[in-house]
């Protein structure tokens, strides 16, 4: 060989290590392909499965919610859930100005959200986006960005039956209301896949479903969405025209326990989040806790009549309508003397109630007022459902003795009223009240005698007479059992002089009522008694239940032909 | 005449007539068309089977070809007398891309020339080791101390123009085939002795120098879990492409690595890691075969080679290709750093195929122009 070099020897090795070099690298090379292809293939193998084979969920479609006829409270609609993988995404910017375009955001936006999260894997830019808008941006094959299908809750009722209904979250999970009691009969179970994935997180095939997504069940609810809407107007138009802070409207089916309206004013529209002020989302007739006031005296006078020391006809001296127990007064609006237990219902008298009470056991009448139901839930299980308050017979204070009578001292809760009223309603068997549609309803505990109930009924018919302080609650044609109640509110420490409780309860036909009606204003500031305020709400949202189920006449009326001519005035 | 019938003697299954006329090395060309036939069937393979990189690949590579016979037509005088202008025309267009030269990737190396984006270092590659190899070879051998020196100067400009680019890969290679250049024509073992030192010596001081992702891509190459998804998702990502292959591969188009874009690069930097999957473990065995056949003849010409120009530069030529297999596929299969250096004629790209057939061309030409008049 001719090579440069001094000598042979030294070029020689110079080729020598050369030629070594090559072929030791060369072999290097061969080596190393040859144990990843072979050697290390079933480690590598399984590197690959994790970084391609992903477990999905498949979203399992949430119940429907209806009425008792069917009518839809709560439905969910397919929708896409637009996310962003930021790690691929952020390599991508010339499609962010697109992107963003297609979100309607401004493009600075964009980037300081990705560029915020640019270590994430996973991002949602935007959720429940109908599938046309969906498709559209999913088209531009943009990397980094895919869908996930989703479900959104709509609720056709909106305001009208929001806070009973309730509504879910974003992830679909109820949140309040029904949606939430119910939520495990709603979901259903979700479905899991294995898919292989490519490189930018899309993906590319299905490799096997691991379980098929369960589709919750439809919950078919005892409310008439009918009668739901025209409680909800009718308070609503109540509560603008009083000028008041709120109110509630419960009607219930007494001889099922079944609640056909619950109604709650301030309200909040569940398709719209920017309307979700905490304070409007309460169901106020379930979660919200008032002295009933003189709409508790009823059970007092229920409670006199069981004891057999009282018959309606017996007399109670009234006085000059004020009683002193203690240090601790009682008033009567009038001086009304000595009247029996059905004028005292019609008045209202405070100081009879007191002195009936305190003529009866501690420990008699609260075990009365708890045959009721008073102090416990009412069996719903609503979510955040009061239980009242009823002190233990041996915590009153003897003024206490005196005022539970007519009803402070006490607090219960819309639904609790209406479950007593219902006792009344349905011959003296109290039943727990339910949301569900029933087929059959529950046997029920027998509280009163049946006789007794029938009396009660026709003593609280006597509110409602012309002479009596319900009267505004009357129906024509219809006989109607009820009691005011206006309570004063108890703020910081002491009862308002201002602040009302304003309450009408009561039952139509009362000869074999149908209906159980309650009606709650708060806080009414142009008139304020339960006879002025309440009462013309019950006598609305009565006489369209009584009308819609046509419920026979009590009685035709003497002088006017039998046509109903105001048949289609409008309710409200 | 006396060299045909050398000719005839190396190559007896090939037509002499024509290919010696052309002065034409017909086993390395053949070598050379099969490695550009695997690229291109590699690069259809990468791309899911679309057409468009692979058709201009194919005219990449038709124009190579054009430019190796071009070239070998040329007499051995013209590549010495070309060897400096080219040599300057390369350090004037790496100066031009520090000025005016494309960003992207955060480093500057590409220059739009409109019809075609030329990256300067690429040409550098070649014409330093033609540069050196003409210097060198017109003093004595070994080079004393001088030619040394002036040696060490033509390596260093080009290599800090190409390190401001930054690319340190390509630094490194101009670097390495410099020295190449120096220890073929003989460099005394002292002077290597203390470049070694010196190197060693300055490698702590280089590290303090180097860009923030450098340093971070060496610390990857010596742990890849250090960032799986980012700076490391490269190599494991190739290397699963690997071990997924197999013996015997999925098969064009089936590479699931490949097809489903976890593999990044793939028709550029990492196509040895399709060929890997798409072919297996004998489908990379041939390709790395067929380099080092190449390579094998590109020395077999640098020892027939009459001068010591043709024998540095066809030494040059085959270190040249072999650097670049080995630091290509030893990044894909995670024996060194991931430094963005292509597989030689096989990867996606134009510049480096057609100044490597130009390179091949004066290997052809050398040596087969070597009994004519020319030759000094």
């Amino acid at each position: 060989m001719t090579l440069p070099g001094r000598s042979t020897q030294s070029t020689s090795i110079r080729w020598f290590l050369l030629i070594a070099f090559f072929a030791l690298l060369g072999t290097g090379l061969i080596l190393r392909a040859l144990w990843l292809e072979l050697g290390a293939r079933t480690f590598l193998l399984k590197q690959m499965a994790e970084r391609d084979l992903r477990i999905l969920t498949l979203p399992a479609h949430r119940g429907l919610i209806v009425d008792r006829h069917g009518e839809p409270l709560a439905v969910s609609a397919p929708v896409e859930d637009l996310c962003l993988d930021p790690r691929v995404f952020i390599r991508e910017r010339a499609d962010w100005a697109p992107l963003a375009r297609m979100l309607g955001w401004p493009e600075g936006r964009l980037a300081r959200v990705v560029e915020a999260s640019r270590h994430e894997y996973f991002l949602y830019l935007r959720r429940d986006l109908d599938p046309f808008r969906a498709e559209n941006i999913l088209d531009r094959g943009i990397p980094g960005v895919f869908m996930v299908p989703a479900d959104e809750r709509f609720y056709p009722a909106g305001a009208i039956a929001s806070q009973l209904v309730g509504y879910t979250n974003i992830d679909d999970q109820g949140q309040g209301g029904l949606e939430l009691e119910f939520n495990r009969w709603l979901r259903g179970r979700d479905g899991r896949m294995e898919v292989i994935q490519n490189g930018r997180g899309q993906s590319v095939s299905v490799v096997r479903i691991i379980s098929r997504p369960q589709p919750g069940r439809m919950l078919r609810t005892s409310l008439d969405l009918r009668l739901q809407y025209l409680a909800y107007r009718a308070l609503r138009n109540e509560i603008s025209k009083e000028n008041a802070r709120s109110g509630s409207v419960v009607v219930v089916s007494p001889q099922s326990g079944e609640i056909l309206a619950m109604a709650s004013f301030p309200s909040f529209n569940p398709n719209n989040r920017a309307t979700f002020i905490p304070a409007h989302m309460r169901a106020r007739a379930a979660t919200d806790m008032f002295e009933p006031g003189s709409s508790f005296k009823p059970f007092t006078i229920s409670a006199a009549l069981v004891s057999g020391r009282y018959e309606p006809w017996s007399l109670v001296n009234t006085g000059n309508g004020v009683f002193r127990v203690g240090d601790y007064t009682i008033r009567d609006d009038a001086d009304w003397g000595i009247i029996n237990l059905t004028t005292l219902l019609e008045k209202s008298s405070n100081v009879g109630a007191a002195k009936i009470a305190l003529s009866l056991p501690r420990h008699y009448l609260w075990q009365a007022y708890r045959d009721f139901g008073f102090g416990q839930t009412t069996g719903t299980g609503f979510p955040g459902e009061s239980p009242g308050l009823l002190h233990r017979w041996f915590e009153w204070p003897p003024a206490a003795h005196a005022a539970i009578a007519y009803g402070y001292g006490v607090s219960v809760t819309a639904l609790q009223l209406a479950r007593a009223y219902s006792v009344l309603a349905d011959g003296g068997i109290r039943r727990p009240l339910t949301f569900l549609d029933l087929v059959h309803p529950p046997r029920g505990r027998r509280v009163i005698p049946a006789r007794l109930a029938h009396t009660l009924r026709t003593m609280l018919e006597t509110v409602v007479s012309p002479a009596g302080t319900g009267f505004r609650a009357q129906i024509p044609y219809y006989r109607v059992a009820g009691k005011t109640g206006t309570a004063r509110l108890f703020i910081h420490g002491h009862y308002s002089r201002r602040v009302y409780n304003s309450v009408f309860a009561g039952m139509a036909p009362a000869g074999h009522p149908r209906f159980v009606v309650i009606v709650i204003i708060k806080h009414a500031t142009r008139a304020y008694f339960g006879g002025l305020v309440a009462a013309p709400v019950f006598a609305k949202v009565m006489q369209s239940a009584l009308r819609l189920y046509g419920v026979a006449p009590s009685h035709w009326p003497k002088s006017t032909p039998p046509i109903i001519l105001n048949d289609r005035e409008p309710v409200s | 005449m006396n060299d045909s019938s050398a000719y005839i003697r190396h190559t007896p299954n090939l037509n002499p007539s024509l290919l010696s006329r052309l002065h034409i090395d017909g086993p390395l060309l053949l070598e050379l068309v099969l490695l550009s036939a695997m690229g291109l069937i590699a690069l259809f393979g990468a791309d899911h089977g679309e057409l468009e990189l692979v058709v201009r690949q194919l005219i990449r590579i038709l124009l190579g070809f054009a430019v190796l016979v071009a070239v070998a037509q040329l007499p051995p005088a013209y590549y010495r007398l070309a060897a400096p202008w080219l040599y300057l025309a390369a350090l004037i267009l790496l100066i031009v891309v520090l000025a005016f030269g494309q960003r992207s990737l955060g480093a500057q190396r590409w220059l739009d020339l409109g019809f075609v984006r030329l990256q300067p270092t690429e040409l550098m590659l070649l014409a330093l080791p033609l540069m050196l190899t003409r210097h060198l070879s017109n003093h004595t051998l070994p080079p004393d101390w001088r030619t040394v020196a002036t040696s060490l100067l033509l390596i260093a400009m080009p290599l800090a123009l190409i390190l401001k680019e930054p690319d340190l890969g390509s630094a490194l290679l101009i670097g390495v085939i410099g020295i190449f250049c120096l220890f073929v024509s003989g460099l005394n073992w002292r002077y290597l002795a203390i470049g070694a030192v010196i190197l060693c010596a300055a490698a702590p001081i280089a590290w303090h120098f180097m860009h923030q992702y450098q340093k971070e891509r060496i610390l990857i190459f010596l742990n890849p879990e250090r960032d799986p998804l980012g700076a490391g998702y490269h190599i494991i990502q190739s290397q699963i492409a690997l071990g997924s292959g197999g013996l015997f591969g999925q098969g064009l188009l089936h590479g699931s690595q490949t097809q489903l874009d976890f593999l990044p690069e793939s028709t550029t930097d990492f196509i040895f890691a399709v060929i890997g999957e798409q072919f297996g473990f004998l489908g990379a065995l041939a390709l790395v075969m067929i380099f080092l056949l190449v390579i094998q003849r590109t020395l077999r010409s640098a020892i027939r080679m009459p001068d010591h120009f043709g024998r540095l530069w066809a030494a040059s030529m085959a270190f040249i290709t072999f650097l670049y297999v080995v630091v290509n596929i030893g990044m894909v299969s995670g024996l060194l750093p991931v430094v963005g250096e292509p597989l030689p004629l096989v990867s996606f790209g134009g510049s480096s195929v057609v100044t490597l057939m130009a390179g091949f061309g004066v290997v052809m030409g050398l040596e087969h122009h070597q009994s004519t008049s020319w030759n000094t």
